[in-house]
């Protein structure tokens, strides 16, 4: 018969399965951080438990370190966070990648670069972005931490089977569109709860003409439709990001595995409980105006009206977004004022999004009303991005460049935006005080933020590039 | 964890949808490595004004529902960030059960390992509840062995759990040691990865 990718991975994994119980999983690799482990080693502590697989286990530091000066984390309580996080993985044999060592960075960044996510596997962190992990056809999702110490002590999770759902993007992206804009679009057309019980699989010609680290941009925000994961199947794009990468096999046995992976791909005729379909020439560059993003539009339309919903809920829910975001019905998305920009985050902080960011900032100035920071989102990017001269581009037009992390994406850490501020944040959400308590968050792809940066306002970005010249 | 079946109390309804866990509890709140001693900052920003003094418009602030332990919402109640944060604040400000006609997938799962009991009701089951809970204090009976929520004025309603969750919340057992029992599978799927590769 014919299968999903999402119940192949699923068949491989399971250990044991009775009816009228979730199935016990087998997890291949689990990702930690600083913020979600604590209390679970501490339970592994009190009960006289250890880490079963500790060499599937790799930890780093990212929501709570610094950007400006990484030897001065001024937060007391931040400052334990991290060093309980090094006490632990002494004591259990974890592999960390710590605050100074060269491969730090965003736990969903280091994992593709570190070649530790892989087709096929199941991989779970106390971290709802996990499903960034997903563009690989791994089966990724973030967990609670119970659960964190449950795959610590067992290395697997019980779970119940989720629902599959398709949602294909046919045709091709339109000029000065962004894998940004595919997401958010989607999330805005079919809500923030469309993905609820299921487990999405992208698909269609806009999607496997995407790069790896595209795809990890539109699988890092299924969560926000709210499904338990999202994922693409394998293809020759996955395996040539593979090849050569540290943690996958080499010659001959990379050869297998790259068979293996490709074998995993959804079969012809496979079905689904619920299929979606987006058009790619559908979708603009897009921006959220609201308190989550689902609402969102295309940067040439305008605020929502009340008029515009037939339920009083939802008029209820533009109101009070409305109330937080200090915006009126019916505005210009493109005359809305920013503050800061943030490029940054694990939806958008990699090699390829600064590079993308930088053609649109070079020669030009930050706008002189705008503080705007770049994070790359590792020390592996970091360091390619600055021999590549990235850095100089945007220091030259006024940006910050920093150490890595996830910094203002939720502003853990001392970068905040302050109270009654706007910031064009490439994040991933827009929740009330995500970015700062009382700031107001906008979010946008990489390209979209560096012309706000630059205009001072939410600004159509094909405006700064120039049409490629259609061939004869 | 501890046991729950009988819970009786009055609702407090925040009329909200997709509510997500970083209004739950906020990212200043999150460095503690201790799972206990949210409850003070539950909803935070919502109960508080910037200067510190209780925001009386928000419904954990009206004197009516401090003894309540039955939070009830609207739909996708808990979206978002993963944070197991969000139910121990919840448990430790006292509410034991959550009633919504919807909820994120992580933070129904976080629910249910920390003994609260997420009920999902109709959305219209809970529009009334919300309606009337409004207007004036409306006290609930819900019964997880029976699967009913019954209200003070006789209104009654049956939900649907998983009965491996139920077994769990009934006898508040730690899941771990459940699992360990399954070791001999874990072995044995491990030694059949070991020999494939």
């Amino acid at each position: 018969m014919a299968k999903t990718i999402i119940e192949k991975i699923w068949e491989q994994h399971i250990v044991f399965e009775e009816a009228g119980k979730p199935d016990l999983l087998y997890i291949d690799l689990h990702l930690l951080h600083e913020v979600t482990s604590p209390q679970a080693f501490e339970g592994l502590r009190l009960n006289g438990r250890k880490v079963r697989r500790p060499d599937l286990c790799f930890a780093t530091m990212d929501h709570n370190v610094p950007t400006r000066n990484r030897s001065v984390i001024k937060d007391p309580i931040s400052r334990k966070q991290i060093k309980t996080l090094q006490e632990n993985c002494d004591e259990f044999g974890v592999p960390l990648a710590g605050i100074n060592h060269p491969d730090q960075g965003i736990v969903h960044v280091i994992g593709p670069e570190l070649g530790l996510t892989q087709p096929g596997k199941t991989i779970v962190c106390g971290d709802s972005h996990t499903s960034t992990h997903g563009a690989f056809g791994a089966l990724a999702f973030g967990i609670g931490t119970s659960e964190v110490e449950h795959v610590l002590s067992t290395q697997t999770l019980w779970q119940s089977k989720p629902k599959t759902m398709e949602i294909r993007i046919d045709g091709e992206l339109g000029f000065g569109v962004s894998a940004k804009d595919i997401i958010l679009a989607i999330i805005s057309t079919y809500g923030v709860d469309m993905g609820t019980g299921h487990i999405i699989e992208y698909t269609g010609e806009a999607i496997r003409n995407l790069s790896m680290e595209e795809r990890m941009t539109i699988c890092n925000m299924s969560i926000e439709a709210g499904a338990r994961a999202g994922l693409v199947s394998p293809d020759e794009t996955t395996v040539e990001y593979l090849r050569g990468r540290r943690n996958v096999p080499e010659g001959e046995a990379f050869e297998r595995e790259a068979k293996r992976w490709l074998a995993l791909a959804t079969d012809e005729g496979a079905s689904y409980d619920v299929s979606h379909t987006i058009h790619a020439d559908d979708i603009s560059p897009f921006v959220t105006w609201g308190t989550n993003p689902s609402m969102g539009s295309g940067i040439a339309e305008r605020v929502p009206t009340a008029a515009d919903y037939d339920k009083q809920e939802d008029r209820d829910a533009l109101r009070q977004a409305l109330a937080y975001m200090q915006l009126e019905e019916d505005a210009p998305l493109s005359s809305i004022a920013i503050q800061h920009v943030f490029i940054g985050s694990c939806t958008n902080a990699r090699l390829s999004d600064l590079r993308a960011a930088s053609e649109i900032v070079k020669g030009r100035t930050v706008h002189p009303a705008v503080t705007a920071i770049v994070v790359p989102g590792s020390e592996t990017v970091k360091r390619a991005a600055e021999a590549e001269g990235l850095d100089q581009v945007f220091l030259q037009a006024g940006f910050e460049w920093r150490e890595t992390g996830c910094s203002m994406c939720l502003a853990m850490n001392e970068d905040a935006v302050p109270a009654g501020e706007r910031c064009a944040s490439t994040s991933n959400r827009n929740f009330e005080g995500r970015q700062g308590a009382g700031s107001m968050t906008h979010l946008v792809s990489p390209v979209m933020a560096a012309a706000a940066a630059i205009e001072g306002h939410l600004t159509d970005v094909r405006n700064y590039m120039k049409e490629p010249v259609p061939q004869a | 964890m501890k046991p729950i079946n009988e819970i009786s109390s009055v609702l407090t309804p925040l009329d909200r949808k997709n509510v997500d866990t970083d209004q739950i509890i906020s990212k200043e709140f999150l460095k503690r490595i201790e799972r206990t001693g949210f409850g003070k900052y539950l909803f935070y920003h919502w109960r508080f004004h910037t200067d510190g003094t209780p925001n009386k418009e928000f419904v954990l602030n009206d004197p009516r529902f401090q003894d309540s332990e039955i939070l009830v919402a609207q739909e996708n109640f808990g979206c978002g960030s993963s944070r197991e944060h969000a139910p121990w604040a919840i448990l430790d400000y006292g509410f034991r059960v959550v009633i919504a006609p919807s909820y994120a997938d992580i933070f129904y799962n976080n629910c249910v390992k920390n003994g609260i009991l997420p009920i999902r009701l109709q959305e219209a089951e809970v529009t009334a509840l919300l309606e009337k809970g409004k207007q004036a204090p409306y006290r609930l009976d819900v019964d997880l062995r029976q699967q009913t929520v019954t209200a003070e004025d006789g209104a009654s309603y049956s939900f649907d759990i998983d009965p491996y969750w139920k077994e769990m919340l009934l006898n508040g057992w730690d899941e771990i040691s459940l699992t360990i029992q399954y070791d001999s599978y874990i072995q044995a799927y491990e030694e059949k990865m070991q020999q494939a590769q």
